[in-house]
């Protein structure tokens, strides 16, 4: 018998569960990431490998004490190092005594009819019915978590507590990871939205708006990159997060087949910068980067694991973007040697860097003149 | 007459400054930290209180890696980053600056300013090569004082090409020159060139430095270090008189300028506060995967700070009780 697990990438695990238990699979679903994993994965894994395998490899370590002996991973090509990750850590672990199955599953673009017989072979469920309940299921998921996080961003500046957005936020992952049924995940999510706004907030001046780009498993995995999210929202700073889940579901996985010219929109925002898919989100980030420019954002914080190939040319554009469009940026390099003070430091000073920026701007527009010292 | 106080936790020093009204500088402490920045702040709360028996503190700032623990502890009005502590203490001394050069003990920050706003820093992310741990690591490993480096590295005029990429390489290479035979001045020339392009390839790639520079933090004192600036750039550095104590002298400008614009009083448990001896304990909290590792200080056996969970489980309720506490006394 099977028992399948699968790596963590931020709040996916509520989705994959629905999916995978409907196709009829048995799984263990590893604990969150936390800093035991990421030393278990630091262990087994290269030092100058990218932190998302190293985080990976931890994950299958305790999915593994939890009896796990196979392992869905996906698959991919391009310049990005992941898709060859699959093959990598099966190696890795074999060399530390695991031997276990990885059913890697590649893009629906690229391997059409070998991700289909994969389905076939490992799912016990595989009629076209249960197929496509398991998948409207997950998708319901998916789309409700996408639903509260993009509103917890937006309403955490404005609230009295910031607290309560975080406690409403695990209490409702909580029950929409045990919801079974389509009319009771609609139902928590509605619900969970509908206590999100009627949360006390006070009328405060209008928050600073950041977007956060770059690389999609720190973006999503708040685990690895210190709850940025959280932290920008406590420092009182409206998060435009550039990549859901589900965008990249849609983007990626639909629209790249059906949609000949998707990426259309994005290659022509990035073209005076970068002019070449990068592979990872490098292009993404750029293309994201002017897009908040030219919406005049505030600022633009960039996440990037280290040694992160894709990032790493994107991170020498973004000065010449910053520059032109006007729009501060701060690169975040992320993996298991960075401390959060770190990260504070440089989130704070970025805030207070903009928060200035606007104070001058309106006193320059005729508005309240300002004192000596703050007039910096 | 009121007073301001900054302090500024780093790494390797503790920095205390007083303040007047006027923001002028009255006095200023520069500690080593030796590891124990509660006891090294102790310490110099209570040299003040030996030389400054009655004045009237009417705010505190805290700055610097240690400005959550230190902040908590004093009481303090106002917890600030040091980018932003240092580069209000250098505008508010040279208000056309454009460009900050801070190195400190595990820290070297750049900070460019245009039109008198921060727009744009960096900070060492994944070295410390270049910075003053370092230094004081080869003043220590050539038995000299960290001055007697500096200057003696000014002297040098051949400087030596050293590897700067990585401090272990860049001692190693250094060792060897030493066995090829060259001069010291000239390898201690060669190494400050080397911190300097170090400095040069991490934190200014891609940015527009211009004049006037300002060169601050305790790595400001090293002459050698300040000539192979000053070669690089191709411009002089100012230095500013307190050149070691700026992030403390910023972060009391701005809790000074929060005090007399917001008109309130201060949180500040006093200078005695402190002569009581504070322990420190830390216990792993089981509530969850994460484990964190919480620090709790205690004076008189009372917990009056809890830091280092990631949920704010346990500093929250201190913080509370505290806030309590200070509420119904005031």
């Amino acid at each position: 018998m099977l028992r399948v697990t699968f790596p963590h990438i931020g709040n996916c695990y509520i989705p994959f569960r629905t999916l995978l238990q409907e196709l009829g699979i048995e799984l263990v679903v590893p604990p969150l990431t936390s800093q035991r994993t990421i030393a278990l994965g630091i262990k087994m894994a290269p030092e100058f490998a990218c932190f998302p395998l190293k985080v990976n490899l931890g994950n299958f370590f305790e999915a593994i004490e939890m009896g796990a002996n196979a392992i869905f991973m996906a698959g991919g090509v391009g310049p990005c190092r992941f898709g060859y990750y699959g093959e990598l850590q099966r190696q890795i672990l074999k060399e530390n005594g695991h031997d276990l199955e990885f059913i890697v599953l590649e893009a629906p673009k690229t391997h059409p009819l070998e991700l289909w017989e994969k389905m076939k072979r490992y799912f016990p469920r595989h009629r076209l019915h249960d197929i496509s309940r398991a998948f409207s299921l997950a998708w319901y998921k998916a789309e409700a978590l996408d639903r509260f996080d993009r509103l917890a961003n937006q309403i955490r500046p404005r609230v009295n507590q910031v607290e309560a957005v975080d406690l409403l936020q695990e209490s409702f992952y909580n029950s929409l990871d045990r919801a079974c049924l389509g009319k009771d995940i609609k139902r928590i999510g509605t619900e969970a939205l509908r206590e999100l706004r009627e949360l006390p907030f006070e009328l405060r001046p209008k928050p600073l708006k950041i977007a956060i780009v770059g690389e999609i498993y720190m973006v999503l995995e708040p685990r690895v990159n210190f709850q940025i999210e959280r932290m920008l929202g406590a420092m009182g700073v409206e998060v435009y997060r550039n990549i859901y889940f589900t965008d990249w579901v849609r983007d990626q996985l639909v629209y790249s087949i059906i949609k000949p010219n998707w990426r259309k929109q994005l290659s022509l925002l990035a073209r005076p910068y970068l002019n070449s898919f990068v592979g990872g989100h490098g292009l993404e980030t750029i293309a994201h980067t002017v897009e908040s420019g030219i919406n005049r954002f505030d600022g633009v914080v960039q996440l990037a694991p280290f040694t992160c190939m894709p990032e790493i040319v994107a991170m020498q554009v973004l000065p010449t973007v910053s520059r032109e469009l006007s729009i501060p940026t701060l690169s975040l390099i992320i993996d298991e040697h960075s401390a959060e003070a770190g990260i504070k430091t440089r989130l704070e000073a970025f805030v207070d860097l903009l928060a200035h920026r606007i104070h001058r701007g309106r006193s320059k527009a005729g508005g309240r003149k300002l004192e000596a010292l703050s007039g910096y | 007459m009121k007073h301001y106080l900054g302090i500024d936790v780093g790494s390797v020093s503790t920095n205390l400054v007083l303040l007047n009204h006027r923001g002028e500088l009255v006095h200023k402490l520069y500690l080593r930290s030796q590891g124990n920045p509660v006891l090294s702040v102790q310490r110099g709360l209570a040299q003040l209180i030996k030389e400054f028996k009655d004045v009237e503190i009417a705010g505190v700032g805290t700055t610097g890696s240690g400005r959550q623990l230190i902040g908590q502890l004093v009481g303090a009005d106002l917890i600030k980053n040091e980018i932003t502590s240092h580069a209000i203490a250098c505008l508010n001394l040279e208000p056309t600056v454009q460009t900050i050069i801070e190195i400190g003990g595990q820290d070297s920050k750049l900070i460019l300013i245009r039109d008198g706003v921060v727009s744009d820093f960096a900070m060492n992310t994944v070295c410390a090569a270049g910075t003053g741990s370092f230094l004081d690591q080869q003043a220590a490993r050539l038995s000299m004082e960290i001055a007697e480096l500096g200057q003696r590295a000014a002297t040098g005029n051949h400087p030596v090409r050293i590897a700067g990429r990585c401090a272990v390489f860049a001692e190693s290479d250094m060792i060897h020159k030493q066995q090829m035979g060259h001069r010291l001045e000239d390898i201690l020339a060669g190494l400050c060139q080397a911190l300097v392009r170090n400095f040069m390839s991490n934190l200014a790639k891609g940015k527009e430095l211009k004049p006037p520079y300002i060169f601050q933090g305790g790595v400001a004192a090293n002459l050698g270090i300040r000539k192979a600036f000053e070669n690089a750039l191709g411009s002089e550095l100012l230095i500013p008189e307190h050149y070691d104590v700026m992030g403390a002298v910023g972060v009391a400008l701005l809790v000074m300028d929060e005090m007399t614009s917001q008109k309130e009083t201060t949180r500040f448990k006093g200078l005695h506060f402190l002569n009581e001896q504070i322990v420190t304990g830390s216990f792993d909290c089981d509530g969850c995967a994460n484990q964190c590792e919480v620090v709790e200080l205690r004076q008189n056996a009372i917990v009056i700070a809890c830091l280092g969970d990631k949920c704010g489980k346990w500093s929250n309720q201190i913080n509370n009780q505290t806030n309590k506490i200070t509420t119904q006394v005031g």
